[in-house]
This record gives C-alpha cells, sequence and structure tokens, in this order.
C-alpha cells in the first residue's frame, strides 16, 4: 500500500502551481532577485560570447585545476546562501521573545535551520576542502592530473546538482523541516508529508555519489601518481591529510547513502526500516547516519589540519615540527573517527558502559589532536613567522580551536552532555571547531594557494579586514551561545518566552552581522586584487617561499603542470631543490600525454538532476525517461575510447619559453 | 568529592563567576541533586582541561610574538624540526589529562546513570528508610506534555510537580516523533521514544518554580512544548493533587486519542483520574484496542513470528498528520484475520471484537494468546544496535 | 604496463645534475603506474559497505516480524540453492572467459562471456520469481521491518547484477567491436572484479539470511 493518497496528476505528479511560494514575500523578492541577476549575467555572457570559452575551458574540462577553482566557487555561492539562512536565524531569535512571535512562522523557520545545517556542510565545507584538495594535492605530488580525471568532471557535476536540487526547493515546493540530520519518525512519510524531506534525500544522494566517486579518486591518485622518490613519509603533510579525509570519504559516503536510501523506501514504497510500527526502529537510522556524520567531521577537519601545517611551516621559514607524529597523529584520528559516533546521542538511554565507552573513545581522540597543536606550536618556536594574511588565519584557529576542543571534550563526558546536549552550548561547540578550525583552514588555504591558481596574490589590507570581522564577529556570535546553553536554553526554538535571553540573542546577532562584514570583505577582496593584478603579480611562481612542490612551476601552472616529472628527495622536496641550487629546465621539451575533456559528466548530472527532481515531485513517467536516458549516456559514453592526446612539444616549448622571459623580466 | 577536586572547582568558578555575574544559569546554578552533581562534573572536567588548553594558548601568543619575523633578536634555528623528549612531552601531557577525565567518565557515568536509583538525596543526606520514590509517566505528545501519577491516579498535561527531597522515579515514552524531557534545574535529559520506555530518577532539593520542556526538535510545535515543574513541600504537594482530584474528569482511551491529535501551546490540563493501564497502552502504541500492542508483538516475534496466515494481519486508520491533515496509516491488528475478512477501515470509536480469543487486551494482562510479553521497558529498544 | 621506474629513469635520462648530483626532474615522459584496478577495488570496498549497512539492518530487524510471517515461514531453499548454483556458476565461466582473455581469443572469450550472462540472467529470473511468489502471498516489504530488511538486502544485491548484465552485454559488443585491446582488457577485469564480489556478497546473503533464517 502506498502511503498517503494524494492527488497526483499523471504528467505533473505532485508538482502544482501551488508549489511555487507566491504567498511568501521573502522567497519571491529573493526569486526576484535571483531572477534579474541571473538574467543579467546570462545576457552579459552572451554579449560577450563566452559561453565557447565556458563550455569548452571550464564546464567540460577534466582538468584537476579548473575543477578545483570550480568547486571553491561553488563553495563560495553556496555559502551566501548558507548565511543567509543563519542571518535570519539570528534576526527571528533575536527579536521572538516574551511573546513576539518574530518574522518567521515556525514552518518558515524550520526549513531555515534545517537548510542552513545541510547546506553548510554538504554545499559549502565539502566543495570548499575537495575544491583545494583536487587543486593542490596532484601538484604536491608532481603529478600531471589526477588518476580519473573524466571522474572528476563527473564528480564536480554531481555535487553542483545536488546543490541546485536544493536550491530548486527555496522556489519550487518546500525544503525538509526536520534538523539537518532529519531523524525519524519526524522524517517518515506521516510526520512529513511535503516534498520537503524528499529534496534532502535527492539532493543529498547525488550529490554523495559525486562525494564518493571524488573520494575514490584521490585516493587512487595519491597511493599511485606520486612523482618519484616521494615516499609515504615524503609526503607534504596536506597530501597526507588529503589521503586520510578521502579514505574517510570512501569508507562514510557508503553508509549515508545506504541510510538515505532506506529512508526514501520507508517515504516512498511503505516499507518498515524506520517506523513506529511494523517492527521498525528509528534508532538504526540515529546509530547509521552518525556512523557516517561523525567520520564526515573529520572528513572537513583533517585537510584544514593540512593546511595549517603547510602555511605554519611556510610562514616561519621552517621546518614542520615532528612531521612524522604529524602523520601518525592524522591515521589515529582517522581511524578513531569511526568509534565515537554513540557520543551524538547518549541521552537515548544507552547503558553507562555503552556511554562510557563512547565518551572515553572520544576524548582519546584529543591526544592526537593536542599533539597536532603542539607540533604547530613547536614549528613557531625558533621561526621567523611573516604575519601574512594566512599565518592570521593559522594563529587565530589556534587559540579558537582549542577552546572548540575544550567544550567538545567536555560534551563527551556523558553526565555533562545530559545537560548540554542538544543546548545552544552545543551549537557554540560545533560553529567553535567547524568556523574556527574548518572555515579558518579554508580562507587559509585560499588565501595560501590563491597566487598559484591565478598569478596574483590577494589583497592583504582587505584579507585582514576579513580575517578581523571573521574572528571578532566569531565570538561575539557564539560565545553568548555558550552562555545561553548553560542557562539552559536548547536548540531550534523558532521564539523564547523569557525575556531576560533576549540580550544575548541580540548581541549574537552583531557578531553575525560583523561576520556579513568579514564575507563581504573578502569579496571585495577578490575584486580589489583583480583590480589590482598587475601589482600582486607573481611571476616567479613561489610567492611565499614555498617548502612544497606546487611552488616549483608557475602561477597559474601551466595545462600539464610541470614540463618534466620532478624528482623528490626531501619532505620539503621544492625547499630542497632551492637550497641545492636547483636549475630550471629550459630545452629537451617533449610532448606531453593528457587526457581529453568530455561532455559526459556535466550532462549526466543534468540528467541526474532531472531525475532526483522527477522523484522529488512523483512525476514517475519523467523518472522513468530520465534513468533511461542516464543509462544510455552511461553506455554511449564508455565507447568513447579516444580519451587522450599529446600536447605538442612545440607548445610546451613555447609555454616554457614565456615563462623563462617572465623569470628574467622580474629579475631585471 | 574530595578537597583536590573542590579546590578545581573553585579555581574554574572564579573566571566562571567573574564573567557571568548577573546572568541566571540555570546549568550552573541548579535545584535538584542529580543536576548538581552534573554541574560540579562540568566545572571538574572544565578546570581539568584548563590545565592545558590556558598554557596552549599563552604559549601560541607568547611564540608569535617573540618570533615574528621584525624581531631580529629572537633565535632563529630554521631546520630545528625534532625533538624526542619534546614530542614525549606533547603526546603524554594530553594523555595524562585524559587518563584522569576517562577515570572520571568512567564513574561519573555509572554513577549519573538516568536508569540508576538514587543513593542520596543530597551531598549531606541519604534516603530516608520508609521513602517510596514518586513515580511519574511522562507521554511526549504532539506538542505538549502529560504526565501520570499512578500513586495518585491523576494526570496533568503541560505542569509536573513533585514533593522536595522525595525521589522520583520518571518512565518516558513519546506518542509519534523523539522528544527530549528536560528539567535543567532537575536533572540531565533524557529521550522520549515512540513504543520504547525510557527512565529517568532525579530529585529536587529546593521548592520552587522551574522550566521544563523538550529538548529535542519535534516539529512545528516545538517552541512550545514546554510546561512548568514545581518543586512543592509536602502539604504544597498534597493540594497540588487535591486540585488534579477536583477536575473531576477521568482520561480513558477515548480522551487520550483526541488529546493526543497535534495542537500546540495547550494550557494546564487535570484529570482526576485515569483508566487502568492507559500509559501501558500508550507505551505500546495500542490505545486503540484495535491495534497490536508492541509487547504483543514482540512476544509473538520472539515465538517465531504469526506465520503465514499473519501477513494480513494489517489494519488502516485515518490518522491525523501533525500538520492537520490526515491520512490513511497502517497498523498491525490485535486479532489474526483471515483474507476473506479483512479490517481496512476500521474506526477508533468501533473496537475490534475478539473473536479468535488473540486480542491483546492491554488492560488485563493475563488470559490472551499474545500475552507472553517481554518487559520492553529495560531500556528504550530492545532492537537499538548496541 | 610502460612504468619508467626511478631507477631506470636515473639511467638514461640526460639530467641536470647540481652540486651534489642530485637529480631533480626526469627528463623522459613518466609514465605512472595505472590506478584503474586499484580505484575500482577501492569503489567495490565503499559498494561492500552498502551491504554491510544492509546486512547490520538484516541483522537488527531481521527477527522483527510483526506477528507476520518469518523466513522459516516463506523461504524456499531449493529455490536458493538452484539461484546460489546459477550465480557460483556464473563466477566460474567468467573465470573461463578471463582465462581465453589472457590468450589473446576474442571468439572464446565472448562465447564464455555469454554463457556467464545467461547465468546471471537464470539467476535474475529465480530472483524474480521468488519475489514475485512472496508478493502474491502478501509477504511484501510492507509487512515488517523483517521482510522490508530482506528485500532491500536482496534486491540491491539483485540490482548489482541486473546492472552487471547491462555492462557484460556493453563488453560484449565493444570486444566484439574492437577485439581485446588494452582498454578492453582493463574493462575486462573491472568486470571481474564486481561479478566475484557479487558472488562473495551472496554467500553472505544465502548464509545469514536464507540458511540461519530456515535452520
Amino acid at each position: 500500500m502506498t502511503p498517503a493518497p494524494t492527488s497526483e496528476s499523471v504528467l505533473f505528479g505532485k508538482l502544482t502551481f501551488a508549489a511555487l511560494p507566491f504567498h511568501e514575500p521573502i522567497l519571491i523578492a529573493t526569486f526576484a532577485a535571483v531572477a534579474i541577476g541571473g538574467v543579467g549575467v546570462l545576457g552579459a555572457m552572451t554579449y560577450y560570447r563566452v559561453w565557447g570559452v565556458l563550455w569548452r575551458d571550464w564546464l567540460t574540462s577534466i582538468d584537476h585545476k579548473k575543477i578545483g577553482i570550480m568547486y571553491v566557487v561553488l563553495g563560495l555561492i553556496m555559502l551566501l546562501r548558507g548565511f543567509a539562512d543563519a542571518v535570519m536565524m539570528r534576526i527571528q531569535q533575536a527579536i521572538a521573545h516574551g511573546g513576539a512571535e518574530g518574522y518567521l512562522p515556525p514552518h518558515h523557520y524550520d526549513q531555515i535551520f534545517t537548510a542552513h545545517g545541510v547546506i553548510m556542510i554538504f554545499f559549502v565545507a565539502m566543495p570548499l576542502v575537495t575544491g583545494l584538495m583536487n587543486y593542490v594535492v596532484p601538484l604536491q605530488i608532481g603529478a600531471r592530473d589526477v588518476a580519473f580525471p573524466f571522474l572528476n568532471n563527473f564528480s564536480f557535476w554531481m555535487t553542483a546538482g545536488g546543490a541546485i536540487l536544493v536550491m530548486a526547493s527555496l522556489f519550487i515546493g518546500e525544503f525538509a523541516a526536520t534538523g539537518w540530520l532529519a531523524y525519524p519518525p519526524l522524517s517518515g512519510i506521516h510526520a512529513s508529508p511535503g516534498v520537503g524531506v524528499d529534496y534532502y534525500i535527492w539532493a543529498l544522494q547525488i550529490a554523495g555519489v559525486g562525494t564518493l566517486l571524488s573520494g575514490v579518486n584521490l585516493v587512487a591518485t595519491i597511493v599511485k601518481m606520486r612523482a618519484p622518490g616521494m615516499t609515504m613519509m615524503r609526503m607534504p603533510v596536506f597530501t597526507w591529510t588529503a589521503l586520510c579525509t578521502n579514505v574517510l570519504i570512501v569508507a562514510a559516503f557508503p553508509v549515508l547513502t545506504a541510510v538515505l536510501a532506506l529512508l526514501s523506501l520507508d517515504r516512498y514504497v511503505g516499507t518498515a526500516f524506520f517506523t513506529n510500527d511494523f517492527g521498525g526502529s528509528a534508532m538504526m537510522y540515529v546509530n547509521l547516519i552518525w556512523i557516517w556524520g561523525h567520520p564526515e567531521v573529520y572528513i572537513l577537519i583533517l585537510p584544514a589540519f593540512g593546511i595549517f601545517s603547510e602555511v605554519v611551516s611556510t610562514y616561519c621559514g621552517k621546518r614542520l615540527f615532528g612531521y612524522a607524529s604529524m602523520v601518525y597523529a592524522t591515521v589515529v584520528i582517522t581511524i578513531l573517527s569511526y568509534l565515537v559516533w554513540l557520543h551524538h546521542f547518549f541521552t537515548m538511554g544507552s547503558g553507562a558502559s555503552v556511554n562510557s565507552f563512547f565518551g572515553i573513545t572520544t576524548m582519546i581522540i584529543s591526544i592526537p589532536t593536542g599533539a597536532k597543536i603542539f607540533n604547530w606550536l613547536f614549528t613557531m618556536y625558533r621561526g621567523r613567522i611573516r604575519f601574512d594574511v594566512p599565518m592570521l588565519w593559522t594563529i587565530s584557529f589556534m587559540v579558537t580551536f582549542v577552546i572548540g576542543g575544550m567544550t567538545g571534550v567536555l560534551l563527551a563526558v556523558p553526565p555533562a552532555d545530559f545537560v548540554l546536549h542538544n543546548s545552544l552550548f552545543l551549537i557554540a561547540h560545533f560553529h567553535n571547531v567547524i568556523i574556527g578550525g574548518v572555515l579558518f583552514g579554508l580562507f587559509a588555504g585560499i588565501t595560501y594557494w590563491f597566487p598559484k591558481a591565478f598569478g596574483f596574490k590577494l589583497d592583504p589590507f582587505w584579507g585582514k579586514v576579513s580575517f578581523w570581522c571573521w574572528t571578532i564577529g566569531f565570538y561575539i556570535a557564539f560565545m553568548p551561545l555558550y552562555v545561553l546553553g548553560l542557562m539552559g536554553v536548547t536548540r531550534r526554538m523558532s521564539k523564547f518566552e523569557d525575556p531576560s535571553l533576549q540580550i544575548w540573542f541580540v548581541i549574537a546577532a552583531l557578531g553575525a552581522a560583523l561576520i556579513a562584514a568579514g564575507i563581504a570583505a573578502f569579496l571585495w577582496q577578490l575584486f580589489v586584487s583583480f583590480q589590482k593584478r598587475e601589482s600582486l603579480l607573481d611571476v616567479t611562481g613561489d610567492p611565499w617561499d614555498g617548502r612544497t612542490l606546487e611552488w616549483s612551476t608557475s602561477s597559474p601552472p601551466p595545462a600539464y603542470n610541470f614540463a618534466f616529472t620532478p624528482v623528490v628527495h626531501d619532505l620539503d622536496a621544492w625547499h630542497d631543490m632551492k637550497k641545492r641550487g636547483y636549475v630550471r629546465p629550459t630545452e629537451g621539451f617533449i610532448p606531453i600525454h593528457m587526457p581529453k575533456n568530455t561532455w559526459a559528466g556535466i550532462v549526466l548530472a543534468g540528467i541526474s538532476v532531472v531525475c532526483g527532481f522527477a522523484l522529488v515531485w512523483h512525476i514517475w513517467w519523467l523518472v522513468a525517461a530520465s534513468f533511461a536516458l542516464l543509462l544510455a549516456t552511461v553506455i554511449l559514453h564508455t565507447f568513447n575510447y579516444a580519451r587522450d592526446f599529446h600536447i605538442p612539444a612545440s607548445e610546451v616549448i613555447e609555454t616554457e619559453r614565456a615563462r623563462t622571459r617572465l623569470l628574467a623580466s622580474a629579475k631585471a | 568529592m574530595g578537597p583536590p577536586v573542590r579546590a578545581f572547582k573553585l579555581l574554574a568558578l572564579l573566571p566562571l563567576s567573574l564573567l557571568l555575574a548577573g546572568c541566571e544559569m540555570v546549568v550552573m546554578n541548579p535545584s535538584g541533586d542529580i543536576a548538581v552533581r552534573q554541574r560540579d562534573l562540568i566545572l571538574v572536567s572544565t578546570a581539568l582541561m584548563l590545565l592545558i588548553i590556558i598554557p596552549v594558548i599563552a604559549l601560541t601568543l607568547l611564540f608569535a610574538w617573540r618570533y615574528r619575523a621584525s624581531n631580529k633578536e629572537a633565535k632563529y634555528d630554521p631546520d630545528w624540526h625534532h625533538s624526542t623528549s619534546l614530542e614525549v612531552v606533547i603526546w603524554a601531557a594530553p594523555l595524562v589529562i585524559i587518563i584522569a577525565l576517562g577515570a572520571i567518565t568512567w564513574v561519573s557515568t555509572h554513577l549519573l546513570d538516568p536508569y540508576r536509583p538514587l543513593e542520596r538525596l543530597d551531598a549531606n543526606r541519604a534516603i530516608p528508610e520508609n521513602v517510596k520514590p514518586l513515580e511519574v509517566q511522562a507521554v511526549a505528545l504532539d506538542w505538549k506534555w502529560l504526565f501520570f501519577y499512578p500513586e495518585y491516579g491523576v494526570a496533568t498535561v503541560n505542569e509536573l510537580a513533585a514533593p522536595v527531597d522525595r525521589p522520583i522515579t520518571f518512565k518516558l515514552t513519546s506518542s509519534t516523533v523523539m522528544n527530549s524531557f528536560y528539567v535543567p534545574a532537575l536533572a540531565g535529559m533524557i529521550y522520549a521514544m515512540p513504543g520504547m520506555e525510557t527512565k529517568l530518577h532525579a530529585v529536587i532539593n529546593k521548592a520552587g518554580d522551574y522550566e521544563g520542556f523538550s529538548a529535542n526538535y519535534s516539529g512545528a510545535g516545538f517552541s512550545n512544548m514546554r510546561f512548568r515543574f514545581h518543586g512543592l513541600d509536602d502539604a504544597g504537594f498534597d493540594a497540588w493533587i487535591a486540585k488534579a482530584k477536583e477536575a473531576n474528569a477521568t482520561l480513558d482511551r477515548a480522551g487520550y486519542t483526541e488529546l493526543e491529535q497535534p495542537s500546540i501551546a495547550d494550557p494546564v490540563k487535570r484529570w482526576s483520574a485515569v483508566e487502568d493501564g492507559l500509559y501501558d497502552a500508550v507505551l505500546n502504541r495500542c490505545v486503540d484496542r484495535a491495534k497490536m500492542c508492541v509487547k504483543d508483538m514482540m512476544a509473538a516475534d520472539k515465538r517465531g513470528g504469526g506465520g503465514r496466515e499473519g501477513v494480513n494481519n494489517v489494519i488502516a486508520f485515518e490518522q491525523t498528520r501533525p500538520d492537520g491533515t490526515t491520512a490513511k496509516k497502517r497498523f498491525v491488528s490485535a486479532v489474526s484475520c483471515t483474507t476473506d475478512a479483512p479490517r481496512d477501515g476500521l474506526t477508533v470509536e468501533a473496537p475490534l471484537p475478539a473473536p479468535l480469543g488473540r486480542r491483546a487486551d492491554a488492560s488485563s494482562t493475563t488470559a490472551v494468546a499474545f500475552a507472553r510479553a517481554e518487559d520492553t521497558s529495560e531500556r528504550p529498544s530492545a532492537r537499538s544496535p548496541e | 604496463m610502460t612504468a619508467t621506474t626511478f631507477e631506470a629513469a636515473h639511467k638514461d635520462a640526460a639530467l641536470e645534475k647540481p652540486d651534489d648530483g642530485r637529480v631533480f626532474f626526469l627528463k623522459t615522459e613518466h609514465h605512472p603506474e595505472n590506478g584503474t584496478l586499484l580505484g575500482f577495488w577501492i569503489y567495490l570496498m565503499s559498494d561492500c559497505l552498502i551491504f554491510a549497512v544492509l546486512f547490520a539492518c538484516y541483522g537488527v530487524l531481521g527477527r522483527n516480524y510483526a506477528a507476520g510471517p518469518s523466513g522459516k515461514d516463506l523461504f524456499d531453499l531449493g529455490l536458493v540453492a538452484l539461484n546460489t548454483t546459477f550465480l557460483l556458476f556464473s563466477s566460474i565461466t567468467y573465470g573461463f572467459a578471463m582465462l581465453e582473455m589472457a590468450k589473446n581469443r576474442v571468439g572464446t572469450t565472448l562465447f564464455w562471456l555469454g554463457v556467464t550472462g545467461v547465468f546471471g540472467a537464470a539467476f535474475l529470473g529465480v530472483e524474480l520469481y521468488e519475489f514475485h511468489h512472496l508478493i502474491h502471498e502478501g509477504a511484501t516489504p510492507q509487512r515488517s521491518a523483517f521482510l522490508s530488511s530482506f528485500f532491500a538486502l536482496v534486491g540491491t544485491h539483485g540490482l548489482h547484477v541486473t546492472f552487471g548484465m547491462i555492462w557484460l552485454v556493453t563488453l560484449m559488443f565493444q570486444v566484439a567491436q574492437r577485439g581485446l585491446i588494452p582498454e578492453n582488457r582493463r574493462r575486462l577485469l573491472c568486470l571481474s572484479m564486481f561479478w566475484h564480489f557479487l558472488d562473495v556478497v551472496w554467500i553472505g546473503v544465502f548464509t545469514f539470511v536464507y540458511l540461519m533464517g530456515t535452520l
């Protein structure tokens, strides 16, 4: 028996004009702005005839560098959406006190906090992290591209496809109002009969395929494609953390895929996995989703740790302290991250022994994490610290993150968690580690590698403005939440009875405003830097006196990355090369074997989005048609055997001569 | 807790109290012994961790300042990257803290296990011999709290009371989705989940009017899912019970079914009497007698299920969804049906007769075919993968 | 594989030699090892985790019959034994195809791939018959958590076999079209891993679901 017999048309499924939010002025205004802006951008692109370039050089590109940049762009765009949600929540909570209802009805507010969590994790943090790994890892290991360049393009477009589906939910229908992990029975078909949870499921499933394949890709890349001489213990720390992160992705995301598939079976077919009746178990869902969810936290933070390691040693002009223990700490964290998931629900009544086991395993993670902090600390010791923007982010991270780590260990003590679980203290804690850890790391990484990607540095003044706004804004926005948590205020509330709470929410909202200024300063920094790119130019390819291989090639690197594959003798390979008087080769160039661009990735992802949309709205004919088309396209794609080509030696010679001239002009 | 612990407490309290003077932090200043001990644990753990956090923050800022590039005085040693003794220290220091914290965690998690009956009223008083704990059965509904007082036979919505210094045993469940029962002044929270029962032991030591609420998001009416918890002296509690008795209304299965419908910001309601076994029926999801009780279902499953003929043992009712619309929802039927007589479309008001003698009557635990019911109440779920 | 090793590169490349004679780049094209088989293996392990979740669900929910039928009431071991035989034989015949591929014989490779396909189709046919029979009896995936987890686990495996079949047919076309070129050999190796992996998963299903559910 299918659940909830509602009127569904054959042609449009559940989709009617009522699904369009004509009654929501906020959404109509947003839609109008997006539509006008979108039409403007599309028109400008047509006017300047960039469509061909865009299609040939970007959308169909299998160059890991371009895909990396597209990931970062996607992450930044989605950051604006996720942050807009955050601002709406902060305003609602700042005004809805002592009988005031605020401006958001619960149904709208509940979608906003769900969307905020989903977007920030899946479509901001993940693309930014994956983008940096994509861009940097092949360069750091001296490779020409990733192991599976086509798959890389496909992964990106699937991630983007998931983001498109989430964005579509804003204007067509609704998003889930269940919280970002959509616990059943609340996310079941009875309690959530709308399309919101279905958008959630299919957006994550489509993006999840991308994430998983990108994980497979980067693991194979790091294992198989390192330059000669780069043993495992000579890999840069960022590459190490990328390896561990991608191992985590491969070992965690299938669990999410499976558990969401089961939830969708419950919703679409009426099975009884997580239902109250027929022997289902909602706690099964909670366990499974956190078996994915906890490693996910480390998927995000490990690459940030890698970025900080690179940044600290570069700007301190010093070899990283305790490389080996850094590597072991990363590996230990990777393994332990699978043994702690139950700490997310101590309060569901597991026995004391089970709770203490998971509490203690959680605390054990803080040992390697602590060791890492000390390693960065002692890298600074006896260094020559240059306070460029990435280093500022790093120092701010070290101070902020240990506070978040402390409150995290506190939450890992089960009886303490009993009074703090689901409170604003918890919210403050994980923003403390995700903003103070992941986001600061990403900003450090973006600023650090920006000149590599675009050939000019980011303007430091606006970078510092952004940094200070973010750092101070973070403290003002989230320290009040710690206090509110200790006042016994729980999360996901759209209004409050107690008027004495209001002042803290108002302070938090001011903090959010400061963070907004930080984001604006970052965007402005991009603009200003582009304007001033001549004076910020990086002609050497090594603007920060770097230590790893990505700084040995030009900025931006040529399509083939390295004219000759580097040979590695030392952990800090490029530093070693510079120290020993390496001379850049200027002759003897040979043709370079490279993969060809392909339309398949974007087309397959596009069809997947259509299929997902049809599934959300129960448009069954379209589900069948798009699925059949998907399958046919995949099969058709496998008949394409001409997937590579050679960059002729003449082209390599020309590119390298241009660089020789550039380097000479810099010296003169 | 020994003197060193108390010293830690003071150490941690000092900056905290300076920082937060003038703000009512109920978690830091609770009124029930369990919550007090949880508070103490927060302070001790925080103090322990500050032992390492404060030096790290100080050293970070110090090194950043001391080794700034413009300071040519400071020693620069670009190749110094290893020191075995230092490595030992940086791994050992967090390890020592975590060993201490782990030991505290193991002990406190067992002592403060919400399932563990109380051993004391507060730090200085044991539980008097003749005191029987007050039992409260709590049900999370969409979106209000229903409390049964089996000892007194009364029930209330959105208001809870307990006498000061008398242990309370909560048994909790939910009618539809997951909620979390939390009275910060009294004790830590515990989830209330449908078809399962959780427990919480606590005691309130100071008379007062406290806040309670659901601490797990449960849908549109969640923000209003709050209640008052009154800590009363014995006379006050008796008066409170008497007030409930004055209501002169009985909460029966039909009344419960009506109450169960989704509603937001319900005023306090009281019942002077409760139909026998109602809480048990709520817990086992068989207030409607046409539905099979969870415990009976589990007992049947333990014996190997209902056999091939059990496939048709399904009924469907119109049920109200949280958004107010209705939809058909299927349940396992309390009786065995044959294919010839499907039981679709039965209404709540017309409970089934029990032609096969296999009816699970929640009000009597004897003489029913599925009555070898296991006690489902030990842990929230016999089926949870622990 | 024409992987140039580090040592080989050392010998035959004309190299830049800085002060201490260290070599900092290869003057010949570097061919890293092809990562396809490793990548596919990693993918299979991630797929294995999906099955692990489904097995875990079956482990937790597999006795929740909701007062409905149990495996003992429903499973026909004879049918499942036949089914298992089909799948195991298909693995053997796939092995024969790989042996023929090693001998570079297109015709016999295609023949054994075809036999594998027939066995695979027979397996799917029996499985569909079983599902149809169960649903016809009323033992639908909706009836109990046990049946939900049973259908999800066995159905997911069946879905994998279905995609394996599509892949197999596609590859047979491609081998017929282009012969046993390196790309096709690599693809046949990947499908080989996939096919044997499904066999191993099925042994788990057969043991935990069917044997332990009925005996």
